[in-house]
C-alpha cells in the first residue's frame, strides 16, 4: 500500500480524537468481533499502522436502510471513526460529488487502488431487464462487474445483496438476484439482515482491517462470528418457549406477561443473527424485546415465508394462498373420498372374488 | 354352513425383523406426527404462571427428537435387511429394473385401480406397484430425516445431527427446510391412509391373510402360485451355488 497515506490512528489524532478514545474504540470492536483481550492489541496495531481501506459502496435495488443502519453505529465516536476508518471514495448516498464528478471519483478510486479496494454493495441486481436499475447510464450488472474486477473482496450488505430481499419475493418482477449468484471468483461475504445490525457491519470491517482476510463464513456466506447462533437460542424469552407459554394474540394477557412469541409468527427458531446479544440502537432493544416476533430478516427468502404473524407460511401458486396444513387436509379429504369410491367400486366389480364364486375355485371343491 | 375349500399353502413372507421394523416405524411415525403437530401449533395456555414451573413443550420436543432417532436407525436397519433378508425383503423388489416388474405394475393398475381386470395379481410379497411406492417413501424418509436432523443440528452438541447440517443451506436455510419438513409429514399421513385401506382391500378380495401377515409373518397363498414361486426360488439357488463353485 501507499506509504504516504496516513494510518487510521494518525488520522484520528489529526481530527482531535484522543488516544484514550481510540483505545476505547479498539476494545469495543475487539469485543464485538469476539476476540480475547489479547486480540485488542492486534486491533490497535492494525489501526495504528494501516491506512484507511479504500471502499466503493454501490447502491442498487435497495432502500438504503443498510447505510442508515451503518451510520448509527454503537459508540458515539465509533460512527465517526468508522467513516474515517474506511475511505468511502464512492457512495451515491453520502458523497458530496454528483453527476460526472462522482463517476470520475469512482474511476479514480478503481484505478488508484486496483486490487486493493473493498467493494461494498447494497441492493440486488435485476436480471429480467437491465433498465430496472441504472446508475450514470450503466446497468447494475455492468457496474458491479466493472467494480468487482479490481476489488480485493466484496461485502454484500443486507438481505438485498445477499439474497434478493423484498425485490426477489414472489413474483419477483425484476428478476432480482443476489450478488453471490451473479459474481463468481471473488471473496464475498453476505452480511445479512434487513438491515444488518450497525455493530455487525462495524465489526466486519474492523476484522478485515485487522486481519487482512475474510472472517470465517457459514455455508450461506455469512460471517460466523455474528450469524452462528439462532435468534431463538439467544432469546431472553426462551424459557417461556420450553415451558409452552405462548402469546396467542398481540393484545392478550400472555403478551403482557412477556411469553414467547412463537405462535404469533416468530421466526427466531429458524433465523441466524445476533439481535438477541448485540441488540439495536445502541443496544437498547430488539424486535422480540419490544414484543414483536422476529421476521427472519437475515434469512434468504424471508418475505415469501409470509404472513409474518403466522408460524406456517402461505404456499404460493394455489390461486388462493394456502398453508401446508390446508393443502394437506384438502388432499387428505380427496384421498378419503377416492378411497370411498374405490371401496364401493370394489364391492361391485370384484363381487365374484369376494364371494369366491370364481370358476377356478368352484372346480376345486 | 358356508365354507370354502381352497387349496392353499402357508408361506412365511415377513420375517420377524421386518415385522419389528414395520411396527416400530409405524409407532415412530404416529408419535412424530402427533408431537410434530403440537410443535407446529402448540395449544394455548392462558393461566398465569412462570416459565420455571414447567417444561412441557421442551418435553414434547424431546419426545419428537428421540422418536426421530429411533425412526432413522430403524430405517437404516431396514436398508441393511434389504441385503440380507429373504426374497420378499430384498432391495431388488423395490427398484423396478426388470421388465417383469414394469409389466406387473401395469397389471396391478389394471386390476386394483382401474378394475378392468378381475383376476388378482400373483404376488406373494409386495406387488410391483406397492414396491415402487415404498421405494419412493424410502426417499421421503431420507428427506424427512435430512430436514429434521438438519434443523436439529444447531441445538445439539452431538456429532450425529451435525452430519446433516450441510444440507440445510442447500435448501436455502432453516425456513425452507422447516416448510419441507412440514409438507412431508402430510405425505406420511396420506400414505398411511392409503396404505391401511389397501391392506384391507387386498385382504377383502384376495383372502390371503394380508392384514394378519404383518403380525405373524405368514400368508395363505394359492397352491399353484406358491409352487411356481418355489420352483423359481430353487432354480435361483442352484444358479447361485453354481456361480459360487465356478
Amino acid at each position: 500500500m501507499d506509504n504516504k497515506r496516513p494510518s487510521i490512528y494518525e488520522e484520528c489524532l489529526e481530527r482531535g480524537i484522543s488516544r484514550r478514545d481510540f483505545l476505547k474504540f479498539c476494545t469495543t470492536v475487539a469485543a464485538l468481533i469476539g476476540l480475547e483481550s489479547s486480540g485488542v492489541a492486534q486491533v490497535v496495531k492494525a489501526l495504528e499502522t494501516k491506512p484507511r481501506l479504500p471502499v466503493i459502496w454501490l447502491h442498487l435495488q435497495e432502500c438504503t436502510c443498510c447505510s442508515e443502519s451503518f451510520i448509527r453505529s454503537y459508540h458515539p465516536t465509533v460512527g465517526n471513526l468508522l467513516f474515517d476508518n474506511i475511505s468511502l471514495d464512492y457512495t451515491e448516498t453520502l458523497m458530496a460529488a454528483s453527476g460526472f464528478q462522482a463517476e470520475a471519483c469512482k474511476e479514480e478510486t478503481m484505478k488508484k487502488y486496483w486490487g486493493e479496494y473493498l467493494l461494498m454493495i447494497e441492493g440486488s441486481i435485476p436480471t429480467r431487464d437491465e433498465a430496472y436499475c441504472c446508475v450514470g447510464g450503466k446497468s447494475a450488472m455492468q457496474i458491479v462487474e466493472e467494480c468487482a474486477e479490481g476489488a480485493k473482496a466484496i461485502i454484500a450488505w443486507g438481505n438485498c445483496a445477499s439474497a434478493g430481499c423484498v425485490q426477489a419475493a414472489n413474483p419477483n418482477p425484476t428478476g432480482a438476484k443476489a450478488i453471490h449468484k451473479l459474481i463468481k471468483g471473488k471473496p464475498l461475504m453476505n452480511v445479512q439482515g434487513c438491515p444488518p445490525i450497525a455493530d455487525v457491519m462495524t465489526g466486519v470491517i474492523v476484522y478485515m482491517l485487522t486481519y487482512d482476510r475474510m472472517p470465517q463464513l457459514d455455508a450461506l456466506g455469512r460471517p460466523k462470528m455474528f450469524y452462528n447462533r439462532r435468534v431463538h437460542d439467544t432469546c431472553y424469552r426462551r424459557a417461556n418457549f420450553d415451558a409452552g407459554l405462548f402469546v396467542e394474540s398481540f393484545d392478550d394477557e400472555n403478551a403482557k406477561r412477556g411469553y414467547c412469541l412463537y405462535k404469533v409468527g416468530c421466526k427466531g427458531p429458524n433465523t441466524y443473527n445476533s439481535c438477541g446479544i448485540i441488540k439495536w440502537n445502541e443496544s437498547t432493544s430488539y424486535p422480540i424485546q419490544s414484543g414483536h416476533p422476529c421476521l427472519g430478516c437475515s434469512e434468504a427468502g424471508f418475505w415469501d415465508m409470509s404472513p409474518f404473524y403466522k408460524r406456517l407460511p402461505d404456499v404460493h401458486g394455489f390461486g388462493i394462498e394456502a398453508t401446508a396444513d390446508q393443502i394437506g387436509l384438502a388432499v387428505g379429504a380427496a384421498t378419503v373420498a377416492g378411497i370411498a369410491v374405490h371401496a364401493v367400486a370394489t364391492n361391485i366389480r370384484k363381487k365374484e372374488l369376494i364371494d369366491n364364486d370364481e370358476p377356478e375355485s368352484k372346480s376345486t371343491i | 354352513m358356508k365354507s370354502r375349500k381352497k387349496r392353499l399353502r402357508e408361506v412365511y413372507v415377513w420375517e420377524l425383523p421386518v415385522r419389528i421394523y414395520h411396527w416400530l416405524n409405524a409407532l415412530c411415525i404416529v408419535i412424530l406426527c402427533i408431537t410434530g403437530f403440537i410443535i407446529a401449533d402448540p395449544p394455548a395456555i392462558m393461566t398465569e404462571t412462570e416459565a420455571n414451573f414447567s417444561y412441557w413443550f421442551g418435553t414434547v420436543r424431546f419426545i419428537h427428537f428421540v422418536a426421530a432417532f429411533v425412526f432413522f436407525f430403524n430405517f437404516v436397519f431396514r436398508l441393511y435387511w434389504g441385503f440380507v433378508g429373504n426374497r420378499y425383503a430384498r432391495w431388488n423388489n423395490f427398484i423396478p429394473l426388470k421388465k417383469s416388474q414394469w409389466k406387473e405394475i401395469v397389471e396391478v393398475i389394471k386390476v386394483d385401480i382401474l378394475m378392468i381386470k378381475n383376476k388378482p395379481v400373483d404376488s406373494i410379497g409386495h406387488n410391483a406397484l406397492a414396491s415402487v411406492i415404498y421405494f419412493g417413501i424410502f426417499w421421503a424418509f431420507l428427506l424427512q430425516s435430512i430436514t429434521g436432523f438438519g434443523l436439529y443440528a444447531k441445538m445439539s452438541e452431538s456429532i450425529f445431527p451435525q452430519l446433516f447440517a450441510w444440507t440445510v443451506p442447500l435448501m436455502g436455510g432453516d425456513l425452507v427446510a422447516r416448510e419441507i419438513h412440514h409438507f412431508l409429514m402430510w405425505f406420511f399421513i396420506l400414505f398411511a391412509i392409503v396404505h391401511i385401506y389397501l391392506v384391507f382391500y387386498h385382504d377383502y378380495i384376495e383372502q390371503r391373510g394380508e392384514t394378519s401377515s404383518i403380525i405373524g409373518g405368514w400368508k395363505f397363498i394359492e397352491e399353484e402360485i406358491a409352487d411356481k414361486e418355489e420352483v423359481t426360488e430353487t432354480a435361483e439357488t442352484i444358479t447361485k451355488s453354481a456361480r459360487k463353485n465356478e
